[in-house]
């Protein structure tokens, strides 16, 4: 290219680029992008972040875009000033220093106005109650600090000169150096306040000059005004020091006071983390801090005592922030001695102690020490940490097993798990602690049912199983404590001889259950095998071994219908604990874990599961699911595979009440399988067992269909036969021969076998899960939902007594509310006409409203889906009067509020086809209008405006 | 001839935030409240601004009595001025507003505050005789502009 066409080039570029600047100053804004403009591929956001690149391509643009960006901040549109202020902060080091000091000016004005003049913050919700300072700052005001603190790192002289010389900043500052009391104050000024105060942080951060420079203009001001003077006292002039009260509590004064601490915070930590670390210490703001650092600690103190006095909780934010700033500077700032620290934990501890009534000052104290004990462990200060670990975290263990303070336990626990969560060694200690309390009092606690004790132990098995063993598992402890909680339970149980039952110690039995299976979860295979083997030792020794001698397996073998009755009481309190735990513990174990005399185990849960012990039926169903199915992949010792355990299972004696059992008759389990008890319970019509039994064989028939075993067909055959077989044969025992008596016997029998298909299909958190290491296999539900309907559904059609039908809908109803929509979606011209049958049939009986309402939720999601349209329009008709039907049920008021939202979105259908219905509808509406709840009433509202406007084009605006 | 407005220049105010009311007892029921009636008549639209009753303080909720035993529905408006003719369109458009949204044994009067216009008791009147109201809503314009004001989606 020769020199003349390089300068033509030149000159075209250049006066294109003035066209295009001066184009934008007129026609363009940033904000004439619609925010929606998929149509041409485009976001919003992709053209702003061009149009920034292109802004920024070279600082020869800066005559061009400074002042229209600057232009663009007096819009009174608030997202057009924060993309000013982010091109501004984004263009500014691009452009240089140079050629950004001669705008400094305009952009300290502009950023004051935003800031100061005008400032947009909005109080925090939680400073909202007491009239605060915690500001949340608008969008606007935190691109202008940024772009702030982009041009202090540039040229911080030329902006600090503006900003420590501006009249308005200093005489605000200077207003506010006499006494007042933040309540009074308007909104406003303490908007202005919080500005002022983020100003003079982002200053000082900027650098070490920036800061001397704003520590020199303010700092002894505000010292004066607080009524500090520079002091070498010794370490017991803390209480001594006499100043006018009035001065401490000097609010605007503290309030920036603390904003400059944290400021130089900040900086110095900045430095720690660069490689080159600073001799701070003879900088001139920190030798001024240094002198008037014990009479700041000695005002910080006192205000929290004001705290205890008269519950300003404005000054407890100050007074905490600031103490928790100073004990976070680094080792080497010497003003803040290791004794100095000591004295402010020891304040913050005893604050904490007194202060538990007041929960604004309560957290703040408390998030001080946990922000202290981060610190200390982020940066390693060993001396500081074992300081930390005496005063703070051993005083708070010290507080678990004992009366003082006067502090609820829920308050004590959270305090002690917050401080424990500062760091691995911290929160060592308070598992020692807190297993040492176990071991103190859980003996006390579960075998004489002492009130404090049980409540203490459960809140420490709460605080277990929610917090500390989370906690070690996300920071990758070792699982030697949930291991130890484990033995420490195991252990207790098995030197105690005898518990007293109380309705709390049912409590603390769930909280140790919970405790159990949340550590065992998390142990390894080896840990879990011990646990299990010494739960078995445990167990062995009860009084429900030998199972012969058993009441329960006495109770089986004798056909005397009142023995079951009596024998149930008569299992001790210590053999609940006992088989409740091990329950917890099987369930929680990993697929690999052997456990012991199986046989023994599953024959001992299933004596239980009859007497309605659900961990027991539980723990079955989850060792059924993880037990190994292949001969080959088993361990060699293991005596039993999932094949042998069903078989165990199935052919017990319990389930024979069934008459067609075909559980025996299965293939699976046929041939040589004879039922050994031929003493069973069919003949005994004992309901309570029944239902256990029907309950325990749903949740291991839970476990089958998690893992996709064959055995669940015959499980379902089995609730099927429940369900077809007591009212259709009519072979019932002559006992019950009065119809009233017979319906007693049979409904809840039938009931509980419809309501397995629930447990089948349901997620629990108590088991079978994944946190519980179940195998689960990909679409079980899908798998089960195709094979059971076509039974649900043959068995409905041939069925005539209303009890079966309703029953068999019910089972219906359950699998169609836990299977995912995706799968049924497809079939939805043949599920609606049966949907509509069981709701029909279903409102018959108020006991089914419960399950009458996950249906509706089902046919509202068909209506939503949009492959669901079509099999919706063809039963429209049908679909309409059942939802008026149930817009006046009386049981339940979400059923009809659902119910009417069902017939507003019917009203979307095509016009021809809903027509008809519309009549209708608005009568029932009109109904519907004057329900007794106000719910539905604004529900049918909107339902009748829906409806009525499809006949009316002009109701269509 | 071109008719001016009749309110050209009307102070409009803030909406007030609609607030979640607190979850009622599951078993009681839950007896109509002023606030439930305010909830339903503060959107309807002035006739001649694009702004809602609410929004030109015709309406507030203290202006509503209820009292569900007797079934009796009271609203008293204000007219922004003391000769708007449209204040017997306002009072129509309550009353067919409360016909849809209210069971029929509520029996509603509606009135313009006292002294806030010129000829408040032929405003009264007109607005609580069955007959002449049947007649004004069967006025082909008037159902047009009743119904405009009350499914609006201008505002």
């Amino acid at each position: 290219m020769t020199g003349s066409s390089a300068l033509n080039f030149w000159n075209a570029y250049w006066s294109g680029t003035l066209m295009l600047f001066s184009h934008w100053a007129m026609n363009f804004s940033i904000q004439s992008v619609k925010p929606k403009s998929e149509d041409i591929g485009v976001s919003r956001d992709e053209l702003s972040r061009a149009l920034l690149l292109a802004f920024a391509a070279t600082p020869l643009f800066e005559p061009f875009a400074i002042p229209l960006l600057l232009d663009k901040l007096s819009s009174s549109l608030p997202s057009a000033k924060v993309e000013s202020f982010k091109y501004l902060g984004y263009c500014a080091p691009m452009y240089g220093s140079d050629r950004m000091a001669k705008h400094g000016g305009a952009l300290w004005s502009s950023v004051k106005d935003v800031l100061y003049t005008s400032p947009e913050s909005a109080l925090s919700v939680e400073s909202e109650s007491d009239g605060g300072m915690i500001f949340e700052e608008s969008d606007i005001m935190v691109e202008a600090l940024i772009l702030l603190e982009g041009l202090m790192q540039q040229n911080s002289d030329l902006l600090l000169d503006m900003i420590l010389g501006d009249e308005d900043i200093n005489n605000f500052i200077c207003s506010f150096l006499k006494p007042w009391d933040i309540h009074d104050t308007p909104l406003q000024l303490r908007q202005q306040l919080h500005s002022v105060g983020r100003l003079l942080a982002v200053s000082a951060k900027s650098s070490m000059a920036s800061c001397n420079r704003v520590f020199e203009k303010f700092f002894p001001q505000m010292m004066e005004a607080l009524g500090c003077s520079v002091g070498n006292h010794s370490d017991e002039s803390f209480a001594t020091e006499d100043r006018a009260l009035s001065s401490r509590f000097n609010y605007g004064t503290l309030y920036l006071c603390v904003e400059l601490l944290d400021a130089c915070r900040c900086l110095v930590l900045g430095f720690k983390e660069s490689t080159s670390f600073p001799d701070f210490i003879h900088e001139k703001w920190c030798c001024m801090l240094h002198g008037f650092c014990r009479s700041l600690i000695n005002i910080f103190f006192s205000n929290l005592e004001a705290v205890s006095g008269n519950a300003q909780s404005s000054f407890a934010y100050t007074g905490v922030k600031g103490l928790q700033l100073l004990a976070t500077f680094p080792r080497s700032f010497a003003p803040v001695s290791l004794l100095l620290f000591e004295n402010i934990l020891l304040k913050l501890v005893s604050a904490i102690t007194s202060n538990f009534d007041k929960k604004f000052s309560w957290g703040l104290e408390l998030k001080a020490l946990v922000e202290i004990g981060l610190y200390i462990e982020g940066y390693q200060e060993s001396e500081k940490a074992a300081t930390f670990a005496r005063i703070v975290v051993d005083k708070f263990v010290s507080w678990i097993s004992s009366d003082e303070p006067a502090m609820p336990l829920s308050l004590k626990m959270q305090a002690i798990c917050e401080t424990g969560m500062t760091g691995i060694s911290n929160m060592l200690r308070i598992v020692q602690g807190m297993e040492k309390a176990i071991s103190a009092k859980f003996t006390q606690a579960y075998v004489d049912g002492n009130f404090e004790s049980v409540e203490l132990v459960i809140k420490v098995l709460e605080c277990y199983s929610a917090r500390v063993l989370p906690w070690f598992e996300m920071n990758g402890g070792s699982e030697e404590v949930a291991w130890n909680l484990a033995a420490i339970i195991w252990d207790k149980i098995d030197n105690s001889s005898s518990v007293n039952l109380t309705v709390q110690n049912y409590e603390l039995l769930g909280a140790a259950m919970t405790a159990m299976k949340q550590a065992v979860r998390r142990c390894s295979q080896e840990s879990q095998e011990k646990i299990v083997n010494r739960a078995f030792r445990v167990l062995s020794a009860s009084t429900l071994f030998p199972l012969k001698d058993s009441p329960f397996a006495t109770s089986l073998s004798n056909s005397e219908d009142s023995y079951l009755n009596h024998h149930v009481d008569r299992v001790s309190c210590r053999d609940e604990w006992i088989i409740s735990l091990y329950a917890s513990v099987v369930i929680a174990l990993r697929p690999q874990t052997h456990v012991q005399n199986l046989k023994m185990v599953l024959q001992l849960f299933i004596m239980a599961l009859t007497k309605g012990h659900i961990p027991s039926a539980q723990a079955l169903g989850s060792l059924v699911n993880k037990l190994p199915s292949k001969t080959n992949e088993r361990h060699l010792s293991q005596e039993y595979g999932v094949e042998e355990a069903i078989d165990v299972i199935l052919t017990s004696s319990i389930w024979n009440f069934c008459q067609s059992n075909t559980l025996r008759k299965c293939s699976l389990f046929g041939g040589g399988n004879e039922i050994h008890n031929t003493k069973c319970l069919a003949g005994l019509n004992h309901t309570s067992v029944h239902i256990s039994a029907i309950v325990g064989l749903a949740w291991i028939g839970k476990g089958l269909i998690m893992r996709g075993h064959e055995g669940i067909k015959d499980i379902t055959m089995t609730f099927l036969g429940v369900l077809l077989e007591n009212t259709n044969n009519g072979d019932f025992p002559e006992s019950c021969d009065p119809i009233e008596g017979k319906e007693q016997e049979v409904i809840p029998l039938m009931k509980s076998a419809a309501d397995a298909f629930h447990i089948l299909l349901s997620d629990s958190e108590d088991c079978l899960n994944r946190n519980y290491h179940s195998v689960i296999r990909p679409l079980y539900k899908q798998r089960f939902y195709n094979s059971v309907m076509p039974l649900l559904l043959s068995s409905t059609r041939q069925s005539n007594s209303i009890i079966t039908r309703s029953m068999l809908f019910r089972s219906f109803a359950h699998v169609i509310s836990e299977t995912p929509l995706s799968a049924m979606i497809s079939e939805a011209n043949k599920l609606i006409p049966l949907l509509l049958d069981s709701l029909s049939t279903l409102t018959e009986d108020v006991m089914h409203k419960d399950v009458i309402y996950n249906v509706i939720l089902v046919l509202s999601a068909i209506l939503m889906d949009k492959n669901g349209q079509v099999a919706v329009l063809e039963n429209a008709q049908a679909i309409i009067n059942q939802l008026i039907g149930l817009a006046a049920y009386p049981h339940m008021m979400v059923i009809r509020e659902t119910a009417i939202q069902c017939l507003g979105a019917m009203s979307e259908l095509p016009y021809a086809r809903i027509y008809p219905s519309r009549t209708k509808v608005l009568q029932a509406i009109s109904k519907a209008l004057d329900d007794p709840k106000r719910a539905v009433r604004q529900e049918a509202v909107r339902c009748r405006q829906a409806w009525a406007s499809i006949a009316s084009r002009s109701l269509h605006f | 001839m071109t008719l001016g407005l009749i309110n050209a220049n009307p102070v409009v105010h803030a909406k007030k935030e609609r607030v979640a009311r607190p979850l009622d007892d599951p078993h009681a029921d839950d007896a109509v409240d002023p606030l439930e009636i305010y909830d339903i008549v503060r959107d309807i639209r002035d006739p001649e601004h694009p702004y809602s009753l609410e929004q030109l303080s015709v309406l507030s909720e203290e202006s509503i009595t209820v009292d569900e035993k007797l079934g009796r529905i009271l609203i008293t408006f204000t007219p922004t001025i003391q000769h708007c003719s449209m204040a017997t369109v306002i009072g129509l458009c309550l009353r067919e507003k409360l016909k849809d949204c209210f069971p029929a044994h509520f029996k509603v009067d509606i009135k313009v505050a006292p002294g806030s216009h010129a000829d408040e008791e032929a405003v009264n009147k007109q607005l609580n005789d069955k007959e002449r109201v049947a007649a004004a809503l069967e006025n082909p314009n008037l159902r047009q502009l009743v119904t405009e004001c009350l499914y609006s989606s201008e505002l």
